[in-house]
């Protein structure tokens, strides 16, 4: 079966975002960019089952800047066959990337679309529901496990009070969370194989779908920030601030 | 205005977070509250006591067993167009169907909003709570998950009326075969005045009954780092963090953890900040109220046998 995978390209996980100065947004200038880590989970998962013979094809989706290719390029390193881009510029909000790529999958005829359950920029944790709502397909969202049986799926989602199995018709979409797998590092030769692996480019237009935001950010602000907080020495100390100026034991 | 708020509930009882959520969406309108499940009628009469409710719609069926999202999505676009928001709580269940109605409604929901700033504007966070974005809506219908723990709960009221609404349909599109829930005598983690968390540090699942012990001291729930939890020390639903679960209690103890923005983003609103680690540069430390730098081996046993005294 063929799987659709999408792939969002985000500010690392671990540079220490800036508020810029004016309030309009994040600096992103100069800082070190990577697919959302949701993102690897979901393309680990689709090239594993590749390996175990389930999946014959992985089409990677990414909706963005044209650096977004970069993003591409790594999970056909990954394992991924072919890339699209849809050349969207930025900003392009959850609702309209979900339009985007009904029309993809409309075009592709994937049995199964695989998401990262959030994007760390954004932390949205909407666009593969979305997905599954526009396709009138079903979904598992967070899952740690899928095994897949012919037209049916066995899925595992972690939920807040622990875990959830349930059985879901194909196609359906799922999103990816953080036990699903371990991603695989690129090697070199597999890079140098990427390059070589089809990439197409596409603008909304084309896909005849208005990108038009519905939300205005209006500012963009710092947290507040904590006080200062105080060492103690030792156990006894600590237990007497927590009694006595904290008061909260 | 009318607002919606798809209430979560274990069948009995209101989810812990639906009165804080209650809080938020008393600020927009009139509040009414859906109550949906295979058995839900308990938990639609506390529903009903909550302050500012103005009305319960309640309705019961095979078909909302599980988290169902497609099926509740479904019967919540039965009544959509009747409100002008539609609210639901930031935990794994609102997450997993309200994007669902946002996107059959064609609106873009505004996720986890840790502020109401007016009918069409609202605060939340982004980039794990780097960055507190505040945004306006032009959509017709404003679709919002709401962080719990940025709102108060809402007090009691005399029982507003609970009216049946009839299912909506079965999509069929999924199966539930069941869940394994996590049983604890501690209290449960969104909902805890007092929150020990282990991390890496830790060392082993076994070495966790050192925090289990403080926690039972403190009459406090017990959270981990995804190090731990992806260690196998703790199961997946005590993670706290950007993708885990968002805390903000009196206390929080923060036991061989290093600090990571990701572990940040899901405690650093807590009142209380304590933090022991045996590194003097642990990042944990610039959130801390008080920290102490020291093998927690020692000081985790020490703490509970000084709180004994
Ligand atoms: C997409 C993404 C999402 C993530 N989501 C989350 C999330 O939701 N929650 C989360 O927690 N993390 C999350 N992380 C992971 C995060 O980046 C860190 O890797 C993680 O929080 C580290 O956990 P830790 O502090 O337990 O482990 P470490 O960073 O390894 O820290 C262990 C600490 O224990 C201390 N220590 C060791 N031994 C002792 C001892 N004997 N006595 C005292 N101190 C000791 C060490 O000094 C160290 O500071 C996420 C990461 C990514 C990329
Ligand atoms: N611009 C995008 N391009 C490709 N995939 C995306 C994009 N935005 C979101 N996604 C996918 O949807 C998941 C959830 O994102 P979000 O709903 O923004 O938190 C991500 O992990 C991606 O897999």
């Amino acid at each position: 079966m063929k799987v659709l995978v999408t792939v969002k390209r985000v500010i690392d996980p671990y540079v220490k975002v800036r508020v810029k100065s004016d309030g309009s947004g994040v600096e992103t200038a100069n800082i070190k960019m990577t697919m959302n880590p949701f993102c690897e989970i979901a393309v680990e998962q689709a090239v594993r089952m590749k390996e175990a013979g389930v999946v014959t094809e992985i089409v990677v989706v990414s909706v963005g800047a044209m650096q977004s290719q970069e993003t591409l390029r790594t999970a056909m390193a990954m394992g991924a066959d072919r890339g699209i881009l849809v050349d969207a510029g930025v900003d392009i909000e959850p609702l309209a990337v979900a339009k985007l790529l009904k029309a993809i999958i409309q075009k592709e005829n994937p049995q199964l679309v695989i998401t990262g359950k959030q994007a760390i920029d954004d932390d949205s944790n909407q666009t593969g529901q979305m997905i599954s709502a526009l396709m009138g397909w079903p979904q598992a969202t967070f899952i740690s496990n899928i095994t897949v049986n012919g037209d049916t799926a066995d899925v595992t989602r972690e939920i807040d009070g622990g875990l959830e199995k349930l059985t879901i018709k194909l196609p359906a979409v799922v999103t990816s969370d953080l036990r699903l797998n371990e991603p695989r590092y690129v090697t070199l030769p597999n890079i140098m194989k990427a390059k070589k692996k089809p990439m197409e480019v596409i603008k909304p237009d084309a896909l005849g779908v208005d990108v038009t935001p519905r939300l205005k950010t209006l500012k963009v602000q710092e947290p507040p920030s904590r006080s200062a907080g105080v060492k103690v020495a030792d156990v006894k100390e600590l237990v007497a601030k927590l009694r006595n100026e904290a008061r909260v034991i | 205005m009318a607002v919606l708020v798809l209430a979560e509930h274990d069948g009995k009882q209101l989810k812990p977070g639906v009165t804080n959520l209650l809080t938020a969406a008393a600020k927009l309108g009139d509040v009414t509250v859906l109550v949906a499940g295979t058995q839900a009628s308990e938990a639609a009469q506390a529903a009903a006591k909550v302050a500012g409710v103005k009305k319960v719609l309640l309705t019961e069926a095979p078909i909302y067993e599980g988290s169902a999202a497609e099926n509740l999505a479904a019967l919540v676009l039965t009544i959509a167009e009747q409100y002008s928001h539609i609210l639901g709580p930031a935990s794994a269940y609102g997450k997993n169907v309200l994007p669902r109605v946002a996107a059959s409604l064609d609106v873009q929901q505004i996720s986890e909003i840790s502020a109401v700033e007016s009918a069409d504007t609202f605060v939340r966070p982004t980039y794990a709570g780097n960055a507190m974005a505040t945004v306006q809506s032009s959509d017709r219908i404003k679709v919002i998950t709401v962080r719990a723990t940025a709102f108060d709960p809402a007090g009691e009221q005399a029982a507003a009326p609970v009216e049946n609404l009839a299912p909506g349909p079965d999509l069929g599109l999924t199966q539930f075969k069941g869940a394994e829930l996590s049983k604890s005598e501690r209290p449960e983690l969104t909902a805890a005045r007092i929150i020990v968390s282990g991390g890496r540090g830790m060392g082993s699942a076994e070495n966790f009954k050192l925090i289990e012990a403080l926690a039972d001291k403190l009459g406090a729930a017990v959270g981990a780092s995804r190090a731990a939890v992806d260690s196998g020390f703790m199961p997946n639903e005590y993670q706290v963090g950007q993708t885990g679960k968002i805390v903000a209690p009196e206390l929080y103890i923060a036991i061989g953890i290093s600090g990571a923005i990701q572990h940040l983003a899901g405690m650093k609103d807590s009142k209380v900040i304590v933090a022991i680690n045996k590194d003097a540069e642990a990042p944990i430390f610039s959130v801390a109220s008080y920290w102490l730098v020291d093998d927690l081996f020692k000081a985790v046993p020490e703490l509970t046998q000084e709180l004994s005294a």
